[in-house]
C-alpha cells in the first residue's frame, strides 16, 4: 500500500471512528440510563437523552475560572476525547478490521488507555478547585489501583496465546480475535479464563468512573470532582469521550472474550461481503450492549460508592489475586497431568 | 436567543441551594426524583456543581449569612441559566416575613423566572413550576405556546 493511500484510510477511517463511538457511545449511555431508571422502578429518560444533553451543552457558555490554568484547562477535554477515540483505531468491531490493526497491540492499548484518564487528572489539577485537585489525585490512585488485575489480565491471555499459536504475534488483537480460547482449552483453562473476564468487567466502571468507583467524581462529597470547574463545551467534551470510553471498554472485552462473528452461521451470506459485515457489526452491538450493561448498569444500580482507600484495597488485593489465580489456572490447563479434559472423557 | 436551541428544555440540569429554608422543600425536591415522580423522565438531572447547572431551585428565604453565597453561586452558572424558588418563604418570606435575619425573599438578591408557592411545595408543584419555565424559554424562542 502506497503512503499516500495509507494517509487517506487513516482520516477516513478515523473520521468513520470518530463518528461511530461518538453515536454508539452516546447511545450506549442512554440505554444504561433508561435501564438504570427501569431496575430502580422510574419510567427513566428518553433513550436520545444523552444527545439532548450534549446538545444542550455546547450550546452553554464555556466558564475557565479566574485561577485556572486556562490553556490546560481547556486543552484536557480535547485530549481526553482525541485519546479516546485514538483507542477505536485499534480495536476490531465485528469482522471489520481496525484502521490501524497492524500498527499497535494490547500492550498498545494498555498504555493509551491511560490517556483519557491522564488528560481528566491534568483537567482537574488546572481548574484551580480543591475540589477538582481531589478529585484528580483519587482518580491517580484508581488508575494505580485497576491497573495490577488488568495487566494481570491481559498478560494471562497473551501467555496462551504464544504458547498456543507460537507463529502469530502473542499481543495483536486480530490473533485474539481470530483464535477465541474458550474452544482451545481445557476445563481448567475455561474457567481461569472466566475469571479474567469477570475482573475485566470489574475493571471496567474503575476506567469509565462508574459506581461504585466513581470516587474521583463524587457528586455527593465532591460536587462533581474533576469536573466540577468544567461547563458549556468542554464540559460536552468530557461528556463525549465518557461516550467513547464506554464503548472502547466494551468493544475490549468483547474483542478479548467473546470475538465470535455470527455471519460464518449463516451459510446465505458469502464471507467479506458487506451483507456479512453487517451482520457481524450488529452481533458485535449487541455483545457490546451485553457487556456494557453487566459491568456498568448492573453494577452501578446494585451497589453504593466505595470509598477511595476501598477501591485500591479491593483491586491490590483481592482483584490481583482471584485475577493471578485465573492466570495460574489457565497455565496449569497446558500441563498434561493436571489436565482435566481427558478425565471427564474429553479430548 | 439563537443559543436556546430545543434541546435546551429537553435536558435541564438543576442545581440544588439551600439559603436558609427549613428542610421542608428541600424533602420535597428529593422527592420529585423518586420513582413516584421521577422527573428524570423529563431529562432533568440534579447535579452536584454550579458550573454543570442551567436552573438553579433555590429554597428558602435568604438570610444575611448567605446572600453572598447565594449570588455567587448565581454568577457561578454558566449561561443561559434560570432561577426557580421552591416554597413560600423563598417567594415572599412566608413564616420568616420581616425577620431582622433576611435578605431576601429571593428575588431581593438575584433575578427570579418562575415562583413554585406552597409551604412545603408539592412534587407536583415543583414540576408544574420546571413546566412554566419550558414555557419562559419557548417565549424567548420565539415560538408560538
Ligand atoms: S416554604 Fe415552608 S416548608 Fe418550604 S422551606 Fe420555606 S418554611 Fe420550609
Amino acid at each position: 500500500m502506497s503512503s499516500v493511500e495509507l494517509l487517506f484510510r487513516i482520516v477516513i477511517g478515523t473520521l468513520i471512528a470518530a463518528v461511530g463511538g461518538i453515536v454508539i457511545g452516546l447511545a450506549a449511555k442512554g440505554v444504561d440510563r433508561k435501564l438504570h431508571a427501569r431496575m430502580q422502578g422510574r419510567v427513566g429518560p428518553p433513550l436520545r437523552q444523552p444527545f439532548y444533553d450534549v446538545l444542550k451543552l455546547f450550546a452553554k457558555d464555556n466558564t475557565v475560572p479566574d485561577n485556572a490554568v486556562g490553556w490546560m484547562f481547556n486543552a484536557a477535554p480535547v485530549i481526553c476525547l482525541a485519546g479516546a477515540i485514538t483507542l477505536l483505531l485499534y480495536i476490531p468491531f465485528g469482522s471489520i478490521l481496525p484502521v490501524l490493526g497492524g500498527h499497535g497491540d494490547l500492550i498498545l492499548l494498555l498504555y493509551l488507555l491511560i490517556i483519557p484518564g491522564l488528560a481528566m487528572v491534568v483537567g482537574g489539577f488546572s481548574s484551580g478547585s480543591p475540589y477538582a485537585t481531589v478529585g484528580a489525585q483519587r482518580e491517580m490512585v484508581t488508575m494505580i489501583g485497576y491497573e495490577l488485575p488488568l495487566a494481570t489480565a491481559v498478560i494471562a491471555i497473551a501467555a496462551k496465546m504464544n504458547e498456543l499459536f507460537p507463529a502469530e504475534p502473542a499481543f495483536a488483537l486480530s490473533t485474539i480475535a481470530a483464535h477465541p480460547l474458550w474452544g482451545e482449552m481445557g476445563l481448567l483453562g475455561i474457567i481461569g479464563f472466566a475469571i479474567l473476564a469477570m475482573i475485566m468487567v470489574i475493571v471496567t466502571p474503575a476506567e469509565l468512573s462508574k459506581i461504585p468507583f466513581d470516587t474521583p467524581e463524587a457528586e455527593t462529597e465532591l460536587a462533581g470532582g474533576l469536573m466540577v470547574e468544567y461547563s458549556g463545551r468542554n464540559l460536552g467534551l468530557f461528556y463525549l469521550a465518557d461516550g467513547v470510553k464506554t464503548v472502547v471498554m466494551g468493544a475490549i472485552i468483547v474483542a478479548l472474550f467473546i470475538p465470535h462473528n455470527l455471519s460464518p452461521v449463516f451459510t446465505g451470506i458469502a464471507q467479506g461481503s458487506i451483507g456479512a459485515y453487517m451482520v457481524d457489526f450488529g452481533f458485535f452491538l449487541v455483545k457490546l450492549a451485553a457487556v456494557v450493561f453487566f459491568a456498568v448498569t448492573v453494577l452501578r444500580t446494585a451497589v453504593a460508592r466505595l470509598k477511595i482507600a476501598q477501591v485500591v484495597t479491593l483491586y491490590w488485593i483481592p482483584l490481583t489475586m482471584i485475577a493471578l489465580l485465573g492466570l495460574i489456572l489457565m497455565m496449569w490447563d497446558s500441563v498434561p497431568m493436571l489436565h482435566i479434559a481427558p478425565w471427564l472423557g474429553g479430548a | 436567543m439563537a443559543r436556546l436551541n430545543k434541546s435546551f428544555d429537553k435536558a435541564l440540569w438543576v442545581f440544588h441551594v439551600n439559603s436558609g429554608s427549613c428542610n421542608g422543600c428541600d424533602i420535597e425536591i428529593v422527592a420529585a426524583l423518586t420513582p413516584r415522580y421521577d422527573v428524570e423522565r423529563f431529562g432533568i438531572k440534579l447535579v452536584g456543581s454550579p458550573r454543570h447547572a442551567d436552573v438553579m431551585l433555590i429554597t428558602g428565604p435568604v438570610t444575611k449569612k448567605l446572600s453572598e453565597k447565594v449570588k455567587r453561586v448565581y454568577d457561578q452558572m454558566a449561561d443561559p441559566k434560570a432561577v426557580i424558588v421552591v416554597g413560600t418563604c423563598g417567594c415572599t418570606g412566608g413564616t420568616f416575613y420581616e425577620s431582622y435575619t433576611l435578605d431576601g425573599p429571593v428575588d431581593n438578591v438575584i433575578p427570579v423566572d418562575v415562583y413554585v408557592p406552597g409551604c412545603a411545595a408539592r412534587p407536583e408543584a415543583i414540576i408544574q413550576g420546571v413546566v412554566k419555565a419550558w414555557e419562559k424559554l419557548e417565549k424567548l424562542r420565539g415560538d408560538s405556546v
